[in-house]
């Protein structure tokens, strides 16, 4: 559980060294893509800084994102962010169960109001009262309004908090929504992707944790420092992309070649995420690096945006149908037109009265 | 609205409608004019023009020599903005795809930054006609609201799609969706604005030359 410990003493505690806080703290500064120069301003920060008691809520979901958390923190870096803040509840990760876990968590919201950060994973239902979730018997939906109440602000981990995700899908069946689609009055920080990329995560909680603040935000509400670019911009493949080079099936020379790959589908450049410079497994790689493209899962609705192997140019819906039914349309009042000009026509010609020169001798007036 | 929700309905619902319309006011317009009907042309045919309707729907695309010394500028113009139109049209990558998921028929794509230069040529060039029929005041007098309508429904999807390309103005996912939605106004209207010449055209020219060439006029 958070104590009064400020971080540095805290650390100084577990015998790190002065040398491997600033060594940490660099660190830090290049997780939340901040220069070099800002590390003693970082420094100076985190020596004061108090470990900020976390709730962890995981709703509809997967645990997809955990694991992706829980990947990047064997190495020292993740594995202090762990040590820097008091996670007091997170139903996975936690020892405590049933009742026991159920307390922590009211505790920590008891002694900590007004200063946790909630952390949320998964959508919320809200379809029939919110039935399709519930946690100890309290569905995700009442959980969600008590534990926001007295968070400092909210941290929306993986597409489905964010944007409502997988279980938002057509027809979304448990009338799945986003956090920010109930909480208005809470500073939300949205970390979209299906899972994100770990240190995505712990780069947000970094910022949080040092400067008390949440980070610059797009109109997504994701952070600009790890959201400000698409794929696309920052891919290595772009040059083939530019020469209209594109490999046209997964095993054919182009894709052997390591050509663009958005005629197999990469939807690169509409999404937004760090993918192509942060990459993942450590910096190890990024699925276009792995031959196959990107499916935009950082961005609202990327489960209905047609198929993951379809060019980004292409209907999502087919067209054949419509176009079809529209012809047959065409036809028929084209047809139809045509018969009432024919009909025009003949009736102008019954209609029409030859004159005769007497006709037109007759005083005007007279005629008809 | 998200950018994306935006992005999709156009691929998706957006594109049906625009299509929809399309078609059946195309289908309604051809019948409408081949319903119209002509009178019998009773005179004897001359001889050896019976290919000249066919023969001025190729030809009247050149350029006519006296007609090019007046009126230079509207023929540069006119043919820089077509042929810019129909190679961006035809031989972006994205589009070639759209072309192949839709119809079944793909073709090698040219390199973006060819394609881009000409997208920039086309757009210089409807800007300049716009000026041109603005300041030239018998070019003015003969315009109606049809003409700037289509200007308009054209320019659209040009410079849409030249500054999603280029990530300018607007955040790429918007502008995308912005210019698949201009292309598909452009197809609601098309039927009934003076864009109807993409089709209209073949109809008149031939119709033109074959009433020419029974007269024994030399094409
Ligand atoms: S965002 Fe993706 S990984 Fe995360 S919980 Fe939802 S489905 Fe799972
Ligand atoms: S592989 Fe995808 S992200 Fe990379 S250049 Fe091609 S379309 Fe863009």
């Amino acid at each position: 559980m958070a104590d009064e410990h400020s971080l540095g003493e805290l650390l100084r505690e577990q015998g790190i060294s002065r040398r491997g806080f600033l060594k940490f703290c660099g660190a830090m500064a290049s997780l939340m893509a901040l220069p070099s120069s800002m590390v003693p301003a970082i420094a100076a920060a985190l020596e004061k800084a108090q470990r900020p008691s976390v709730i962890w809520l995981s709703f509809q979901e997967c645990t997809g994102c955990t694991e992706s958390l829980t990947r990047s923190h064997s190495p020292t870096l993740e594995s202090l962010i762990l040590n820097a803040i008091s996670l007091d509840y997170h139903h996975t990760l936690q020892a405590a169960s049933g009742e026991a876990a159920e307390a922590a968590r009211e505790a920590a919201m008891k002694q900590f109001f007004g200063k946790y950060l909630l952390v949320v994973d998964g959508s919320i239902p809200t379809k029939d009262g919110g039935v399709y979730s519930t946690i100890a018997g309290i569905s995700n939906l009442d959980m969600l309004h008590e534990a926001a109440k007295g968070a400092a602000a909210i941290v929306a981990v993986g597409t489905c908090a964010a944007f409502g995700g997988l279980p938002h899908a057509s027809p979304n069946p448990t009338g799945a929504v986003a956090v920010s689609d109930i909480i208005k009055d809470k500073p939300i920080i949205n970390v979209s992707g299906c899972p994100p990329i770990p240190v995505v995560i712990t780069g947000v909680l970094a910022h949080y944790l040092t400067f008390g603040t949440i980070p610059e935000l797009d109109d997504l509400g994701r952070p600009k420092s790890f959201y400000g670019e698409s794929i696309h911009d920052r891919c290595y493949r772009r040059p083939f992309y530019d020469q209209g080079k594109f490999a046209k099936t997964f095993d054919d020379e182009g894709a052997r070649n390591g050509w663009c790959l958005f005629e197999l589908g990469c939807k690169g450049p509409t999404t937004f995420n760090a993918c192509a410079t942060t990459k993942w497994n450590q910096g190890t790689s990024f699925p276009i690096e792995s031959g196959h493209g990107c499916l935009g899962c950082s961005e609202p609705d990327f489960w209905d945006a047609g198929s993951f192997y379809q060019a980004l140019s292409t209907p999502i819906t087919p067209v054949g149908r419509a176009a079809a039914v529209a012809a047959a349309a065409g036809i028929v009042g084209g047809a139809a037109i045509a018969m009432h000009n024919r009909h025009t026509k003949a009736a102008a010609k019954t209609a029409h009265q030859t004159v005769t020169i007497d006709d037109l001798e007759k005083p005007s007036g007279e005629a008809k | 609205m998200s950018d994306m929700a935006l992005l999709l309905w156009a691929r998706g619902p957006g594109l049906q409608i625009a299509l929809t319309v399309f078609i059946i006011g195309m289908l309604l317009k051809l019948f409408e004019i081949f319903s119209l009907g002509r009178k019998k042309d009773l005179s004897t045919p001359r001889p050896g023009k019976a290919w000249s309707g066919w023969k001025t729907i190729f030809s009247r695309s050149l350029p006519d020599r006296t007609l090019l010394k007046r009126t230079f500028p509207t023929y540069l113009m006119g043919y820089t903005f077509h042929i810019g139109f129909f190679i961006a049209l035809l031989f972006f990558a994205p589009h070639i795809e759209l072309f192949r998921k839709t119809v079944g028929l793909g073709w090698p794509a040219l390199p973006t930054t060819l394609v881009d230069g000409v997208t920039l040529l086309s757009i210089v060039a409807l800007l300049l006609m716009l000026g041109y029929r603005l300041y030239h005041p018998v070019k003015r007098f003969l315009s109606t609201f049809d003409d700037y309508a289509s200007w308009a429904l054209t320019m659209a999807p040009l410079l849409s799609g030249y500054l999603a390309v280029h990530h300018l103005l607007l955040p790429y996912t918007l502008m995308l969706a912005i210019h698949i939605l201009s292309v598909e106004l452009l197809l609601v209207f098309m039927p009934f604005t003076k864009l109807f010449h993409t089709v209209s055209l073949f109809i008149s020219r031939w119709y033109n030359g074959d009433a020419l060439g029974h007269k024994g006029a030399r094409l």
